[in-house]
């Protein structure tokens, strides 16, 4: 006899599906669902992962350093260097892939970087190109999710975007503020503080004062870390909600502490450890990025992100039939009423069109036979212009002969007489 | 004739005294003038927010002479425009008086755009330059003219470790020829030794690609001396600096530092930061020689600018001269303008 305690979101799921459990059901025996997460944990795995991570932020801020320091591969190495060694003039949003194993499961790990963003003098519409990005993924996958064949769905979707920000240690600039208060609702942000090892601690806690205040104030919404019924993983929450926004160091140099190998970097007055939770906050960012709340990422990116994107989108086709995303229009009537008025204006415009072309055939056939009218007149005029012309010369050569005949009789009545005359002279001879 | 007396030749060429003249008092003549008279120095401060332009500059001086204070007493709004704060102090060191201008400049690069911001900057420096030359052309001028003219300009560099900003190239490319730019690497206990001479190279070369001459510029060395003192400097150049105005226990020893979790930086020690180099520069060697460059080299390019593009110059409620062409047939050379400078006794 086994008696399964199923935590409360089985409760929750159970009841969506009408079931009232008001107490557990004891089962007789072992039926074996109990393995169900073994299974979804095997199919996944043989499918393996995929995470988009986003990094923006100002050249120099040590982006390609802490990505790999994150994964601990080298995504950006001297043969391949970062964005920030070359030199861009606009911003760019440029995509790199890596396939990571680890323990059997794979992810593929696709690293959006942002070259060249807050780097000029005018950094107005700076995250112009980073918007397009997201967005496009987005509808790549709202393409691919309303294909007839929809069997493969490769979810390019930006999962997570790490912003940074400079340690200055005053509060947020203006481009920091606009740059969120724009993608906050497009994408899950977690603002960083880079190059943690610049500020002391008393002013690394003022900083990070200062900026939550400054995002609270802005109303930008940074990304939740959600709450869950176990004690121990809110405690964990908590402890990370305080520490927000994370201050991190990032660094693949390994040095030797007291005789530990450590990642780090070296001071003529000491070592900053990477992984050491008294000198920065990496191993929490890396704990929560990789290991605790990755599928949170992903999900939140698609109920949420993905879901406002959807829903403004077709919201935005009107009955006009004009695509009216770039205006937002009122988003009262459902998809389907829409189409079916679409459909009607539609097929009414084709009448529309087809009575213009027939008047438009009528007319030029009318043209055109009043063309080979007036040119069937003009010919006959022309016909009788030469039949005239033809009786005139039939005349003139009848005239002619006539005095030709003429001509010919006196000739002849002539030779007569001469012949008469020499007759005449023989007969009086 | 006898002849001619030993001494004091007209030869040119050194002649052995035969007993002690005294000329060599003047130093000491000129040295109490100076400390009754007090001197006068305006520092600009040029750089984007957050990079510790305030601090340093209260260490310079080890005192606090910067708006911004290091402890947080109220928020700090950044300014819409680049706005001018000149705050004065006098300081005084053994019987010397010292009235330091300091000139901060907040809003600078903090813009979304930030086309021109260094507008504003150039039109106050040459403002200060026309408000003395007002007074000098004056008929009754006074016998000390207040100087106001910006003497030195230290440019914050963002340590990035990768290259300057095009903010950084257009700003000193801009004003490079109106004052004197130091430029000083911020914020360096960020970077490694390693990488920090890295940048420093780099940035070094990047100036030199896009032609901008910081102080000490390479044309006004006036001798072999000066330009092998002065080449060493900008080897060294941009000095990567660190700044602190609290104190912490080294050794034994109270220094002035910053304490994070893996050791002090010191401000003062050669190995961590070249803040000590900086000081010594600007102000035990060179701080005379900013003020004389200024006088002689900007504030003259600018005053043959404004005497040739206007023959006249005209002022309201002050009896003027008139410079018009016809008194000076040729337009005043800068050397000629140089040999002025020199007879010509500034405010100190």
């Amino acid at each position: 006899l086994s008696v399964v305690t199923c935590p409360d979101s089985w409760e929750e799921h159970a009841f969506m599906f009408g079931f009232c459990l008001q107490q557990e059901k004891l089962l007789e025996g072992y039926v074996g669902f109990a393995n169900l997460p073994n299974q979804v944990y095997r199919k996944s795995v043989k499918r393996g992962f995929e995470f988009t991570l986003m990094v923006v932020g100002e050249s120099g801020l040590g982006k390609s350093t802490l990505i790999n320091s994150l994964f601990l591969t080298d995504l950006y190495s001297p043969e391949y260097p970062g964005p920030s060694h070359r030199i861009k003039k606009t911003v760019q949003v440029e995509q790199s892939k890596v396939l990571v194993k680890e323990g059997g499961v794979q992810l593929l790990l696709t690293i959006v970087d942002t070259p060249g963003f807050g780097d000029a003098v005018d950094n107005s519409n700076c995250w112009q190109p980073v918007i397009d990005h997201i967005d496009s993924k987005f509808e790549d996958y709202l393409n691919s999710e309303s294909r007839v064949n929809r069997r493969q769905m490769p979810d390019n979707r930006v999962h997570c975007c790490l912003y940074f920000i400079a340690p200055s240690g005053h509060g947020l600039k203006p481009l920091d503020i606009e740059f969120m208060k724009r993608l906050h609702e497009k994408v899950n942000i977690i603002p960083l503080i880079a190059k943690a090892d610049t500020m002391t601690p008393e002013e690394c806690q003022q900083f990070k004062k200062q900026i939550m205040r400054e995002i609270t104030e802005h109303k930008i919404q940074i990304y939740e870390f959600p709450e869950t019924n176990d004690e121990e993983e809110n405690k964990m929450v908590k402890k990370i909600k305080d520490r927000l926004p994370l201050a991190v160091v990032g660094s693949n140099t390994i040095i030797v502490v007291n005789e530990k190998r450590v990642r780090g970097r070296q001071y003529p007055w000491g070592v900053a450890e990477v992984e050491n939770g008294e000198h920065c906050d990496f191993t929490i960012l890396r704990n929560m990025l990789i290991r605790t709340h990755m599928q949170d990422l992903k999900d939140v990116t698609n109920n949420v992100h993905y879901e406002n994107y959807r829903s403004r989108k077709l919201a935005a086709v009107t009955y006009n039939g004009v695509d009216n995303n770039k205006n937002k229009g009122p988003m009262t009537k459902s998809p389907l009423a829409q189409m079916e008025e679409e459909r009607r204006e539609h097929v009414t415009k084709m009448e529309k069109m087809e009575m213009e072309m027939e008047q438009v055939f009528e007319m030029k056939v009318k043209e055109k036979i009043q063309k080979l009218k007036d040119s069937e007149l003009e010919l006959q005029r022309r016909h009788e212009q030469m039949k005239k012309n033809l009786e005139a010369q039939h005349k003139e050569l009848e005239e002619k002969r006539r005095q030709l005949e003429d001509e010919k009789h006196n000739w002849e009545a002539q030779q007569r007489v001469l012949e008469q005359q020499k007759l005449d002279k023989i007969f009086t001879k | 004739r006898s002849a001619p007396e030993q001494g004091l030749g007209h030869s040119g060429s050194g002649s052995t005294l035969l007993g002690y003249i005294g000329i060599d008092t003047i130093i000491e003549q000129m040295r109490k003038k100076t400390m009754k008279a007090g001197f006068d120095f305006n520092i600009m401060i040029v750089g984007h927010s957050g990079l510790g332009k305030s601090t340093l500059v209260n260490t310079l001086f080890k005192s606090q002479v910067s708006r911004w204070s290091s402890g947080w007493g109220g928020e700090h709004k950044i300014p819409k425009t680049v706005e001018i704060k000149a705050v004065s102090h006098v300081i005084e060191e053994g019987g010397v008086k010292m009235k330091l201008t300091v000139i901060d400049t907040p809003g600078f690069g903090d813009q979304i755009n930030n086309e021109n911001c260094w507008d504003p900057i150039s039109k106050y420096i040459n403002e200060q330059y026309e408000k003395f030359l007002k007074e000098e052309v004056n008929i009754a001028r006074k016998k000390r003219i207040p100087d106001t003219r910006v003497h030195c300009c230290l440019y914050f560099i963002s340590p990035t470790g990768h290259s300057l900003r095009q903010l950084d190239i257009e700003f000193m490319k801009h004003l490079s020829r109106v004052v004197n730019i130091i430029p000083v690497i911020a914020k360096s206990d960020t970077m490694t030794p390693d990488e920090k001479n890295e940048f420093k190279h780099r940035v070094r070369k990047e100036l030199e690609t896009h032609g901008i001459e910081y102080y000490p510029q390479n044309e006004f060395d006036d001798d072999m001396e000066d330009k092998n003192e002065n080449d060493k400097i900008r080897e060294a150049m941009p000095f990567a600096v660190v700044g602190s105005d609290k104190e912490f226990q080294v050794n034994g020893k109270r220094v002035l530092g910053r304490k994070t979790a893996w050791g002090v930086v010191e401000v003062e020690n050669p190995n961590h930061c070249e803040f000590a180099l900086l000081r010594d520069f600007l102000i035990r060697s060179h701080l005379q020689d900013l003020k004389e460059v200024t006088h002689n080299i900007h504030y003259e390019t600018y005053r043959a600018r404004r005497l040739n593009d206007n023959g006249e110059l005209s002022f309201q409620n002050t009896s003027y001269v008139s410079l018009s062409s016809a008194h000076r047939p040729k337009p005043p050379t800068l050397t000629s303008q140089l040999h002025l400078g020199l007879t010509f006794d500034p405010a100190i």
